[in-house]
């Protein structure tokens, strides 16, 4: 494990902390200074924290071409406070002449992406927990809290203990109605909220190269509900085209995988035999098959987030919803994870098909996951594509919130109470 | 080990006993974001237990289960509990990104697989060069090992104390 001999095989991830870090090799354990390629930040993690500690230090951004500020938590704005947050964001960028913002626009992780920002072989931090998103690209990437973030914007640099590699192996193919939500719910379930350990979670096998980008891309952002402090996927032809049709050109990749040999601890899956998974109040881990919850009626059902409301999480919720209306007595809330995606959607008629079965559509921003901008009463259960269901994270401590696919809360809209979508997708 | 601050052994540390998976929404909820660490601290541990901000005193010490301090990067979550004065916080084990946070802040997080052994309200004594805290019965509860930078961490008040020294001597 602790081997540094320079023919010993590597985990993805000992390759992508020895390249930042400057060295050939690192040994699991280590402790190691790397040098931060990207650094993200948003309204509420970013200039309203950021900018006092700055000046009370005297200090400046290391290197303005690497930091990246999103407004996505405060926006649209709502109340006065909301408003002086995001004012503080605008006004800061425009001081500093930041050259990468991306003001109301869409949600941080899938932002990121969607501009060029993370290709592989990076070591990136952000601002926010969901933040191993980017390792769905094959980039080391994992959140901080404010106070690190001013150390990364002065110094460039951050420590890291490098991380053991816990391999969650999925063989075979998702059946039709079946997410990387439905997989990850599953493994947080099975694991725990802490199972991930801070360490490298890499997912593989056969289910999951066959994912879209964007499906990649859930799985990589719930790693953060694992504990682990990244969730990395090699790169491969999909990660490659998918950067190809943003303008971003990656040779080859091939060599960011975690060689035959590496010591990992792995996980076996059978991505074949999966149903849908839904966690129940008030933990992610809270998890069972859908079956295990359907007689619980909803009066909320929610597709947003990062987690859940990306081109691909509406595409599935209209795969179900057209054509139909839902439930009397539910509202659908459809709050789409960026504004490309939703462009997108509008052209391919998933969002008409929606609107069609009674969704109202919210601002392409953080919304009621994060429960900043309120919209969620007490008293109500809501099943939602999002990543969190602690108890009051949506802004209501009395809700009820159930997690699952945008197949399973599309289904659960429908039939108003929570539904196995393989039973009414057509 | 250069902060010889943190190398002595204090009595006197009320605990303030929690379940498993304490998370950052129940430390620092999300209602409350919006307001500085002033306006989130009277909310922390709420949703758990409604009089911990009223009633905790500095010098006091959580003792939670396993997981503690799962889920969002906020570091709110840590910054509210140094507001209030904690101490440390004593658990067998942390959400990573709350360690990283925690020490940042310059809240000392002792990770002790027996800490499920202390009792709430007791008084105990903690050492931080031995990394022991001794339950009020005497009872000697071994941590694991901190590395030595992020002990000088949380002697000098935090990462932006550390910075503030740098920044001042270049």
């Amino acid at each position: 494990m602790n081997n540094t001999d320079s023919t010993a095989p590597r985990t993805l991830a000992q390759k992508l902390i020895a390249r930042a870090a400057g060295r050939d090799h690192v040994a699991v354990g280590e402790i190691v200074n790397c040098q931060v390629d990207l650094a993200m930040f948003h309204d509420s993690s970013g200039p309203r924290r950021l900018k006092p500690m700055l000046e009370e230090l005297g200090a400046t951004i290391w290197d303005k071409s690497k930091v990246v500020l999103v407004m996505d938590h405060y926006v649209p704005e709502q109340d006065d406070e909301s408003r002086r947050i995001v004012r503080i964001a605008r006004d800061w960028a425009r001081e500093q002449a930041l050259p990468h913002v991306y003001d109301s626009i869409g949600i941080c992780h899938v932002v990121l992406p969607e501009k060029g920002h993370i290709r592989p072989g990076m070591f990136c931090v952000g601002g926010d927990s969901h933040s191993p998103t980017g390792g769905a690209f094959g980039a080391y990437m994992f959140g901080i809290g404010a106070t690190e973030m001013v150390g990364v914007v002065v110094t460039g640099q951050l420590w890291v203990r490098v991380p053991q590699t816990l391999r969650m192996v999925w063989r075979n193919r998702l059946p039709a109605g079946l997410t990387a939500k439905d997989m990850m719910l599953h493994m947080i379930g099975r694991s725990g909220m802490n199972g991930g350990q801070y360490q490298a979670v890499e997912f593989c096998g056969e289910a999951v190269t066959a994912l879209s980008m964007q499906e990649r891309m859930t799985m990589s952002n719930l790693s953060a509900e694992m504990g682990a402090q990244t969730g990395l996927i090699a790169p491969d032809a999909t990660t490659q085209a998918w950067l190809a049709e943003r303008g971003v050109i990656v040779d080859d990749v091939s060599h960011w995988c975690t060689d035959p040999g590496a010591n990992t601890v792995d996980d076996d899956f059978d991505a074949a035999t999966l149903v849908p998974q839904v966690a129940a109040p008030h933990s992610p881990a809270n998890t069972d098959g859908v079956q295990a919850f359907t007689d619980v009626a909803v009066q909320i059902a929610y597709i947003g987030a990062c987690t859940g409301a990306k081109l691909d999480d509406l595409r599935a919720a209209a795969q179900v919803l057209r054509g139909h209306r839902i439930a009397a007595g539910v509202r659908l809330m459809v709050a789409p994870a960026s504004q490309v995606d939703q462009e997108r959607a509008e052209q391919e008629g998933v969002m008409a098909a929606l609107r069609d079965a009674g969704a109202e559509v919210f601002a392409t921003a953080c919304g009621a996951c994060s429960g900043y901008g309120g919209g969620i009463p007490e008293g109500v259960n809501v099943i939602a594509t999002t990543a969190r269901n602690f108890k009051g994270r949506m802004g209501s401590a009395t809700a009820q919130v159930y997690l699952a696919s945008p197949y399973t809360v599309a289904a659960s809209a429908l039939r108003g109470y929570v539904s196995d979508p393989r039973e009414v997708l057509p | 080990m250069t902060g010889s601050a943190a190398s002595t052994a204090t009595d006197g540390h009320r605990v303030w006993k929690f379940g498993d998976d304490i998370d950052t929404d129940v430390l620092a909820p999300g209602a409350y974001m919006k307001l500085g660490v002033e306006g989130i601290a009277p909310h922390c541990l709420e949703a758990v237990r409604p009089e911990f901000a009223d009633q905790v005193r500095p010098g006091d010490v959580l003792v939670a289960g396993t997981n503690f301090g799962i889920g969002s990067s906020r570091e709110q979550a840590p910054a509210a509990l140094v507001y209030l004065g904690v101490r440390a916080v004593i658990a067998p084990s942390y959400s990573g990104l709350f360690f990283r946070n925690a020490f940042n802040l310059g809240l000392l997080l002792l990770t002790c697989a027996r800490a499920g052994e202390l009792a709430d309200g007791e008084s105990v004594m903690l050492d931080l060069q031995a990394l022991t805290v001794t339950s009020a019965a005497g009872v000697l509860l071994p941590c694991e090992p901190i590395p030595d930078f992020l002990l000088d961490m949380v002697a000098a008040g935090g990462l932006l104390n550390q910075l503030r020294q740098r920044m001042a001597n270049s």
